[in-house]
């Protein structure tokens, strides 16, 4: 039925219908409102047969889910930025011990410094720990990746972050489908794990591995991730033959056909590129743009085919390797290789920077004229960087990067000498 | 489509208008988005919240920078920021004050803009008649719905009563309706029901 | 009990002791250690030191353990010693349900499995953690606190070698003043750990006001099997803290761990006594009391204090004066001749379980 919701609400809902039996969570911004929800729920008896742990931390979040999942029980979380790194050795914990957690991650950035704003520096992060990676475009698509995600974590045994916006999605409301219990029960089993926790069936999980397996073990969870490459699709179609609409899967292709220019990207920035490029098709300009679903495991395949007969991609990307360049982009050229063509960067909505569409339409139009740089980073203030690397070269100073920008600017450091 | 943005200060309801605003479009059955200016709960501190109303599905997620609707519920902000940014050549604007917009000192922000699409409701005060607390938003709705056209009553009437049950909502709705009187014996757009 | 194919049969070293098949002692007030059937949770096979204090006391625990809730129980460990020696991948020695996840989430990983146990309805299934000084004290202190915090339905058993063994003996806060580890050397003005700093855990659970506190040494096995036994009586958050020597670590020679461990309680060290919500409710008194010197001489981590010649006097005294505290403390002299539980020690007027 559908609804006028909070993103955040949306998923609390439809995680609710995924019948979780353990729900763990830490609050941090910008999931609070996602684990509230799902309290609630539990509290006033909507949601049966779900314990609610309040914990201490996130890392006694997620550690609370190995526990649980461990024992049998499905099991969820959600975090965000901060929290995610302070989970960091659960998080190569839950997947090196194959447990099928489900986790929300509203993405922020990361600090110093601090902010609480949209990027996906957070998942970014982790990306090479073992689990799945979903980002979601729309708060329909967060709302229904969660109750694929469960699908697809019990199914390869490994966990799966679902990746939406922090405040861009969480926080907006839209117009979401939220699902019947019936619906939901048709398309996700209960859980039903080959081993686990019991003393009819004792066994020893967590062992240390030695150098003469450990390798083997890995590449085994690799091999895993090459699957879900496969089972991932094949869930989104059971999804729509339940549900009847296209929500998840390997990429997102919009209007790629005959693409001279062709934006990747991840998130909901992609609907305000879809704006953009709709606008440019109607001046002529042969442009498209393809949304990765699944970061991880990332499609090579798919995306070196949707892309290889273009003139130039350009990735969009709310992460940056510092010292390096981009992140996505980065695996896009992987796949690019051979194919000759042109992968630029463009490192756009750090912190939360609004993304716009005039910004937008200009950089695809220097893009168009084969001026842009390798490496752009959307919205920079030229003016207010060249300023403070003209100051640097004068005298080299220790600190954080922000406070001395003050520092130069109040001018404190003059007035001692 | 028809982006509205909403200024005022935390605590004033404004999220919770954009929300409203929404969820009265939706009942409607068109397409809604709307989402806050994000930062850290703090009252008194400016907020900014957009509504985009369309027929079809809202894709983009950008702050709405080319508002076609502008409503202020607190016009103190005047001196802080410019509020008026970007509102098209078509535009309406609805503040909350007792005063009206030449005595506000911005009747040049709103010059460009057709006739009879800007207004001044006394919202905080018909607040406090019909439910006891200076909270503005709902009241500006109603304002805002017969201003603009966009939505008829009824549905923000509706979207009230989704978030606000009992006497609160039934305060609200009162309020709401006579910012939307006062401002439906001005115009000549109201939206049939 | 276990439905593991359990070739290995219990293999009984000495008979006759007050340990195993004591004949003049009770059936019913005979340890679990001295029958046939006791579970065995961690089998042998494993790769523990010689003299290894920890493997006794974990196996003392858990055989209690399995006793009492008729073998459903699950435990999970910190990393450390006893996860290491106990499971060398592909073998384990565990007989029962186990799980290992990190070092310093341990509390919380019990947290997750209590839930799961309590949504599946298996409500006669009983959650274990174990970890040693430094997976308890320090790197789990924050879950820890949490799961007493949340009166999760879990015993915590924490293993106390004093140090971090499993990485090469390095300091922890629950090494004790003047010892030897290899951060705090046995050099300069204040040789090996310094005076003054520390943590008590036990009384740290205390100010938690959970349901039950123990401590207790693996020198008195009916002591730490009636404790465990009592806790298990217990829902709620539950931590008992075992006093394990380490013959690597402390460098003893490896007959001698449990001797140590009554040096330990019979010098007022490690004080045995139990609380309840926050409130100490017995303590067993000390039938023949040493000076601190006894327990100290036979660990070269302290040999620093014993030089040739040079007996470091002052030092010794602060330790002594601890002792002292802790006989203040806990009323560990008591002189009354009363009626006290022969197995327990615990005196019968004191006692709130007679």
């Amino acid at each position: 039925m559908f609804e006028q919701i909070e993103g955040s609400n949306a998923v609390a809902k439809c995680i609710a219908l995924s019948r979780p039996e353990v729900i763990c969570a830490y609050p941090i911004s910008p999931q609070t409102h996602i684990v509230e929800g799902c309290g609630k729920l539990v509290k006033s008896g909507k949601l049966k047969n779900c314990e609610f742990i309040n914990v201490e931390s996130e890392f006694g979040a997620l550690s609370v889910a190995i526990g649980s999942s461990a024992t049998g029980a499905r099991t969820y979380t959600a975090t965000a930025s901060q929290g995610l790194l302070f989970m960091a050795e659960a998080v190569y914990n839950a997947s090196g011990l194959g447990l099928p957690i489900v986790m929300t991650i509203g993405n922020r950035a990361i600090g110093a410094p601090i902010n609480i704003w949209n990027d996906h520096t957070d998942s970014m992060s982790m990306r090479d720990a073992g689990w799945l990676q979903l980002f979601a475009e729309t708060n329909q698509e967060a709302a229904d990746l969660h109750i694929q995600a469960f699908k697809i974590a019990e199914r390869l045994s490994m966990p799966v972050m679902v990746c939406m916006d922090g405040f861009i999605l969480t926080h907006a409301y839209d117009r979401v489908d939220i699902p019947s219990q019936e619906k939901v029960d048709a398309f996700l089993p209960p859980f039903k794990p080959r081993q686990i926790l019991d003393p009819a069936n004792p066994y020893s999980i967590g062992a240390m591995v030695g150098p003469e397996a450990f390798l083997e073990v890995r590449y085994l969870a690799h091999e895993k991730q090459q699957r879900a490459l496969k089972i991932i699709p094949e869930i989104a179609k059971e999804f729509k033959g339940v549900f009847g609409r296209d929500s998840g899967g390997l990429t997102r292709n919009y209007k790629l056909e005959d693409a001279e220019t062709i934006v990747v990207t991840l998130g909901s920035v992609a609907g305000t590129i879809k704006d953009v490029v709709d606008r440019m098709r109607e001046k002529g300009k042969k442009i498209g743009v393809l949304s990765i679903c699944s970061f991880r495991p990332f499609p090579k395949l798919e995306i070196r085919k949707a892309l290889e007969n273009s003139k130039r991609v350009i990735v969009l990307e709310k992460s940056l390797a510092v010292g390096f360049g981009g992140v996505v982009a980065n695996n896009v050229m992987m796949s690019m290789q051979g194919t000759g063509v042109h992968v630029y960067t463009v490192v756009a909505g750090l912190g939360g920077r609004p993304i716009t569409q005039p910004s937008l339409e200009k950089m695809l139009q220097v893009a168009e004229n084969d001026k842009l740089d390798d490496l752009t980073f959307l919205d920079l203030e030229r003016e207010v960087v060249e300023r403070e690397l003209k100051r640097e070269r004068a005298s080299e100073k220790s600190g954080p990067i922000a406070e001395n920008i003050l520092r130069d600017i109040a001018g404190l450091d003059e007035a001692k000498r | 489509m028809f982006q509205t943005r909403i200024h005022g200060r935390g605590g004033q309801g404004v999220v919770t208008a954009a929300e409203l605003l929404s969820v009265a479009a939706f009942i409607e059955g068109r397409h809604a988005q709307a989402f806050p200016s994000f930062g850290s709960e703090r009252t008194g501190a400016p907020v900014v919240s957009y509504c985009r109303i369309d027929d079809k599905e809202v894709r983009t997620r950008e702050p709405i920078l080319e508002p076609d609707a502008l409503i202020i519920q607190d016009p103190t902000l005047f001196n802080s920021l410019d509020v008026f940014q970007g509102l098209k050549s078509d535009g309406y604007v609805l503040v909350n004050s007792n005063k009206n917009l030449e005595e506000l000192g911005v009747a040049d922000a709103v010059k460009e803009i057709p006739d009879k699409h800007a207004y001044c409701v006394p919202a905080t005060e018909i607040a406090m008649k019909h439910m006891g607390r200076p909270m503005p938003n709902a009241v500006l709705l109603g304002g805002f719905a017969a201003m603009s056209g966009q939505l008829a009553f009824k549905s923000v009437e509706k979207a009230i009563q989704s978030k606000f049950s009992g006497k609160i909502g039934d305060g609200n709705i009162a309020a709401a309706l006579a910012a939307f009187d006062i401002i439906k014996k001005i115009t000549t757009t109201e939206k049939k029901e | 009990m276990n439905k593991l194919d359990n070739k290995q049969r219990v293999k009984f070293y000495q008979k006759g002791t007050f340990t195993v098949g004591n004949r003049l002692v009770d059936k019913k007030a005979r340890s679990v250690q001295a029958s046939m059937e006791r579970s065995n949770a961690i089998t042998s096979g494993h790769r523990a030191c010689q003299g290894c204090g920890e493997a006794l006391g974990a196996r003392y625990a858990m055989d209690t353990v399995m006793r009492v809730t008729n073998g459903k129980a699950i435990a999970c460990n910190a990393t450390g010693c006893l996860e290491v020696f106990t499971t060398p991948y592909p073998e384990t020695s565990w007989q029962l349900p186990w799980i290992h996840s990190l070092f310093g989430n341990t509390p919380a990983v019990a947290t997750g499995i209590a839930a799961a146990l309590r949504v599946k309805g298996k409500k006669d299934v009983r959650v274990i953690a174990q970890g040693g000084d430094g997976g308890t004290t320090d790197i789990g202190f924050g879950c820890l606190s949490g799961m007493f915090e949340r009166n999760d339905d879990v015993l915590y058993i924490c293993y106390d070698n004093e140090a971090y063994m499993n990485t090469g003996v390095q300091r922890s806060s629950a090494t004790p003043p003047t010892a030897r580890t290899a951060t705090t050397m046995p050099l300069g003005d204040a040789p090996g750990n310094v005076f003054g700093t520390g943590k008590s855990m036990p009384l740290i659970a205390m100010a938690h006001n959970i349901p039950y506190v123990a401590t207790a040494s693996v020198s008195n096995l009916h002591d730490l099997e009636t404790k465990v036994e009592k806790a298990m009586t217990y829902r709620g958050a539950r931590y008992i803290h075992i006093y394990v020597p380490c013959p690597l670590g402390w460098g003893h020679a490896s007959d001698i761990t449990i001797q140590l461990a009554r040096l330990v309680v019979d010098c007022a060290l490690f004080p045995l006594f139990e609380a309840e919500h926050g409130v100490v409710t017995g303590s067993i008194p000390i039938r023949k009391r040493v000076p601190v010197e006894e327990y100290l001489r036979p660990q070269r981590r302290f040999a620093h204090l014993f030089k040739k010649g040079a007996i470091d006097t002052p030092r010794i005294a602060k330790i002594q004066k601890m002792a002292d505290a802790n006989i203040k403390r806990f009323n560990l002299l008591r002189k009354e001749v009363e009626a006290f539980d022969g197995v327990t020690g615990l005196s019968l007027k004191d006692s709130k379980y007679t």
